[in-house]
């Protein structure tokens, strides 16, 4: 008997795609380089990096809501991404401005002159002048695109390999990533890191090579860019969880030890889903950062992982659009709050200002959500299904 | 007017009547038999006077010295006679040298103020300070010891020894005597006088002693055709091992033995400078952007005589074959220095080993201080099994109970009385209040409770910061716990150091008897080893649960006041301590307060030596814990103390 091919298994895959699709041109459609303009640059911006969000919190839901492993890491991975691709971007970018300085004079600048010229632009605020090893690559914009991957990728795996096979399971495992993210970003804040220490690296929205093309345009085209990369990582996603695979690694979240002596290799299965969405993670960042502009070691620091988790868990876990709708909604509601969108609510006595009390309202609603919603937002989708099905048996 | 006019000249005829009873003074006598010197001194020829005065010392030599040192002994014309003066009104007011009382007045005219230049007030210094070693006020004499510390002189060293007998005050005649010694190390006139006194030395560990040491062996490098005979050679240098070419070349070009090598630089600038027709040398400019072809336009040049010849790798390697590279100590006797290279070994040696027991020192309070952190997360996360991720803002609400007792109790003592219970009141009822609202739902689902609890501690945090706002709170300690036990010149340790330490002793020996001794540690033992089992004897488990969160919610309270009296008090404080708590107890093992012990020990004082290796740097020390305990946990996955068998659970 032939197997019926996965998306037609899983209906809901088409409807997101059908969903995300529209969404995006829509966006495109109303913005400042299709000479409307309703949605101003900025808020482009926003958006795509929301969907930037929404693809690392698939991936969290895949580790964390099908396979049960709680990481409180996965925002380091998301930050090495941006790193490596911001290497690329700052060092273009200043080899330019340093390449158009340096020939105003009268002799033409050797290629060691410009490199040291660039170095003493990036590290003079580190108080050093020239590049540390690991910017060995960062004039290739290929290399550093596989380092997108390859980085995090070799990080996971061998975190992962080194956890799973000591089967350190359950919060254990929880507050290991979480060091793992504490240790890094203590190490990035160091000025000798070698990465700029808490200055981070600045200006990459200014991308190399563009500098003509107007912000309206970039900003479209890494925001089609993000809709193409939430797009493909769902898909994908959603393949892994899909078939014999998936039951596999869902039965691992339910019962590791069934699993194990049903002749399973876990450990294999943990550190694949561990390494890919961490992969994942880090394209994210990669996509993320150049809109942002700026990225500094405080961005991986263990409170972001902690709300990647929060996103999921509001979604809902265990189902991918969950995910998406949790991350897109929190995301979008805390910059509308944090913002100063959201309006005071004067109590007579005392006003209460949103951006004083948004934490708040988010950490309480977080712990009602746990205790009284596990499902979260994607909940709601069941009671809906399950009413339109129980009308449609009348 | 008649009157006026005559008691204005018997005012005149009263004055020099009073000026000589002045004269009578031996010290005047003495300094008028010298009178031209005196007026007049010279660095050279100032000594005589000096000489005399301090050999017969007569009455008042200490002040006149001092006041002719700062330019307050002025000459009158009228008598030739010195004295001090004090500007009053439009004149002066004189006072007597010997004794220091006022005789009279004169006017601006005819004063003349003695100045003696740098040179000679050095020399009065010098024989000044003997008189203050031996000055009666105690203040004076240490103030003078200090003034030796500050410029250590060869001239100072008898003196020193001969108000060292009739010193009363035994520590400043320890000090006297230890002072001596130094200044005889470094200045002492025969090589065994200061052999002796540096063999005396390495016996000690101060900073002095080794300033005093390092001084005697400063050494400075030097370069010749060939090694000097009669040098006091330090060592050899080998170029290459121990100086770089680099160096050794820079040491040839400040003696202006050699040329100056060209960097890139200059280079640059000679080439521009001589751009002839958009040529530099024959090469055309556009084609100067490489290495390889400005050497070539720049030897052209030079061929042209047009610039210095280009100091290439070669002869640079030729020049320092020619020449021996070494290093010579100032002092020429190397008996001397022999004696101070093994005296400063020695102190070296022993100050290395104080220097560890002090790091040990900083080493178990940082512990202590992690182990109070950690205790209470101990027992919630330890026995109970619970993550409690707002356990550091618990800690936070401890230092801010502290923070707000003392803004009502002004006395600081009385308000870390009352604010230590205080503290654990206030966290522990927010302990059982949240163990009874959200925690007791989530106790099958552990990665919940991580995040509800998650939820709660953001929540805290803003609301503290909403209440106290972002800056940091000052938690004062009383009077008694500031300041610090100082065992010697290297270790010491803070008071409030050593009060955290006893504070975590207590609770060590107070929580181990609550859990092994009392009912309640047996049910609470009971509850989480089998809690059906346990509510079949009649135990009450959420009643347990209830408690013993409570409790290690109270112990956070009491550890966030000792910590809050050492750090900072911010809305943040919590979450600097959470991931260590964490690991104290995952390191340590979970399930048993001895493995916390363990594991804030471990922690401490891996953290402490690895900062001790590089001190700048803390979060490097940071990153790297975080790694070991990582690897760490590869290796023993149950922690430093791991429980068996039934009590093991899972």
């Amino acid at each position: 008997m032939k197997r019926k091919s996965f998306v037609a298994e899983n209906p809901s895959i088409l409807w997101f795609l059908a969903a995300l699709a529209l969404f995006t041109i829509f966006v495109t459609a109303m913005s400042e380089a299709a000479g409307i303009g309703v949605v101003s640059t900025s808020f482009i911006k926003t958006l795509g990096k929301t969907l930037c969000l929404c693809l690392i919190a698939v991936a969290m839901d895949i580790v964390w809501g099908y396979c049960g492993i709680l990481s409180l890491g996965h925002f380091a991975f998301f930050g090495l991404g941006g790193y490596a691709i911001g290497m690329w971007l700052m060092y273009a970018r200043t080899e330019i401005i340093v390449t158009e300085s340096l020939s105003a004079a009268a002799i033409p600048p050797t290629p060691e002159e410009i490199h040291d010229a660039v170095a003493t632009q990036i590290f003079g605020v580190v108080g050093t002048n020239e590049f540390p090893l690991i910017w060995a690559f960062a004039d290739s914009l290929f290399m550093q695109l596989a380092f997108v991957i390859l980085v995090p990728g070799l990080l996971a795996l061998v975190f992962g390999w080194l956890a799973f096979r000591s089967r350190v399971t359950g919060v254990y495992l929880s507050i290991l990533t979480q060091a793992m993210t504490l240790a890094l970003s203590l190490y990035l804040f160091q000025n000798d890191s070698g990465l700029r220490g808490n200055n981070g690296l600045s200006g990459l929205q200014n991308i190399p090579y563009l500098g003509d093309v107007p912000q309206s345009m970039i900003s479209i085209a890494f925001f089609w860019a993000s809709a193409v990369a939430l797009g493909l990582g769902y898909v994908l996603c959603a393949y892994v969880v899909s078939g014999k695979m998936g039951s596999v690694i869902r039965g691992i979240r339910d019962n590791e030890s069934r699993v194990r002596f049903l002749g399973y290799h876990v450990e294999s299965y943990k550190l694949f889903v561990f390494t890919l969405t961490a992969v994942i993670a880090a394209i994210a960042g990669a996509l993320y950062y150049p809109q942002a502009g700026i990225i500094n070691p405080a961005e991986i620091a263990p409170i972001a992982s902690i709300y990647l988790a929060v996103w999921v868990a509001i979604g809902g876990r265990g189902r991918l659009y969950g995910a998406v709708i949790g991350a897109a909604f929190v995301s979008l509601l805390s910059s509308w709050f944090t913002g100063g969108g959201a309006p005071s609510i004067p109590l007579g006595f005392y006003t209460i200002q949103w951006t004083d009390w948004w934490l708040v309202l988010l950490g309480l609603s977080f712990v009602a959500v746990t205790l009284l919603a596990p499902q979260g937002i994607g909940g709601l989708f069941d009671l809906i299904g399950k009413k339109s099905k129980s009308e449609g048996a009348k | 007017m008649l009157r006026a006019t005559l008691l204005v000249i018997a005012f005149c005829l009263a004055l020099p009547a009073q000026m000589a009873t002045a004269q009578d003074s031996p010290l005047q006598t003495l300094l008028q038999s010298q009178a031209g010197e005196v007026a007049k001194p010279g660095r050279r020829s100032v000594g005589v006077v000096i000489d005399a005065l301090v050999a017969e010392t007569p009455e008042g030599t200490a002040l006149f010295l001092e006041r002719w040192q700062n330019k307050g002994v002025f000459l009158n014309e009228n008598d030739g006679l010195f004295y001090y003066a004090q500007k009053s009104g439009d004149g002066y007011e004189l006072f007597d040298i010997a004794t220091d009382a006022p005789v009279g007045t004169a006017t601006k005219d005819e004063l003349t103020e003695i100045r003696p230049n740098g040179g000679v007030r050095r020399v009065i210094g010098g024989a000044l300070v003997q008189f203050q070693l031996s000055d009666p006020d105690k203040e004076r004499r240490t103030a003078a010891l200090d003034a030796i510390l500050r410029s250590p002189d060869a001239s100072q060293i008898d003196p020193l020894r001969a108000s060292t007998e009739g010193e009363p005050d035994n520590a400043l005649r320890a000090l006297k005597e230890r002072l001596a010694n130094l200044l005889t190390a470094r200045f002492g006139a025969s090589t065994d006088d200061r052999i002796t006194a540096i063999n005396a030395l390495s016996g000690t560990m101060d900073v002095d002693s080794r300033a005093a040491l390092n001084q005697i062996l400063t050494k400075s490098a030097a370069v010749a055709p060939e090694l000097p005979q009669d040098a006091n050679i330090a060592r050899v240098l080998t170029v290459g091992e121990d100086i770089s070419q680099q160096d050794a070349y820079a040491q040839l070009v400040d003696a202006g033995i050699a040329p100056e090598r060209q960097t890139a630089d200059t280079i640059k600038a000679r080439l521009s400078d001589n751009i002839v027709d958009g040529r530099v040398g024959g090469i055309p400019v556009g084609q100067l952007s490489s290495e390889e072809n400005r050497e070539k336009a720049y030897a052209a040049l030079a061929q042209a005589g047009t610039v210095p010849p280009l100091v290439t790798d070669e002869t640079i390697q030729t020049a320092i074959n020619e020449h021996a590279f070494f290093e010579t100590y100032a002092e020429s006797d190397a008996a001397i220095t022999t004696a101070a290279e093994t005296a400063l070994s020695e102190v070296e040696s022993r100050v290395a080993r104080n220097q560890i027991f002090d790091v040990s020192l900083d080493a178990i309070s940082l512990a202590s201080i992690y182990f109070l952190a950690a205790i209470g997360l101990a027992i919630t996360f330890g026995v109970m099994g619970v993550i409690n991720m707002a356990h550091g803002e618990f800690i936070m609400m401890g230092a801010y109970t502290g923070y707000v007792v003392q803004q009502i109790i002004p006395d600081y003592t009385l308000s870390l009385v009352v604010a230590l219970p205080l503290a654990f009141a206030v966290t522990f009822a927010a302990g059982v209040a949240m163990e009874r609202l959200v925690i007791r739902w989530l106790y099958h689902r552990p990665l919940e409770t991580l995040l509800a609890t998650f939820g709660i501690s953001i929540a805290l945090q803003q609301l503290a910061k909403n209440i106290f706002g972002t800056q940091a709170r000052p938690l004062t300690s009383p009077g008694w716990l500031d300041g610090a036990w100082v065992i010697n010149d290297v270790v010491q340790i803070a008071n409030i150091r050593i009060a955290i330490f006893v504070l975590a002793l207590i609770f060590l020996g107070l929580i181990l008897f609550v859990l092994n001794k009392t009912r309640l540690g047996l049910e609470v033992r009971a509850v989480t080893q089998n809690p059906g089992m346990a509510a079949s004897m009649g135990i009450n488990p959420d009643r347990i649960n209830m408690l013993t969160f409570g409790l290690g919610s109270g112990i956070a309270g009491i550890a966030g006041v000792a910590i809050g009296l050492y750090a900072k008090v911010t809305s943040e404080m919590g979450a600097d301590y959470i991931v260590q708590s964490f690991m104290t107890v995952v390191v340590g093992g979970v399930g048993n307060v001895w493995g916390t012990l363990a594991g804030a020990t471990l922690i401490g004082g891996l953290q402490k030596g690895i900062e001790w290796f590089n001190p700048s740097n803390t979060l490097a020390a940071q990153t790297y814990m975080i790694l070991f305990i990582i690897l760490f946990i590869q290796f023993r996955p149950r922690g430093v103390v791991a429980l068996k068998g039934r009590a093991a659970g899972d």
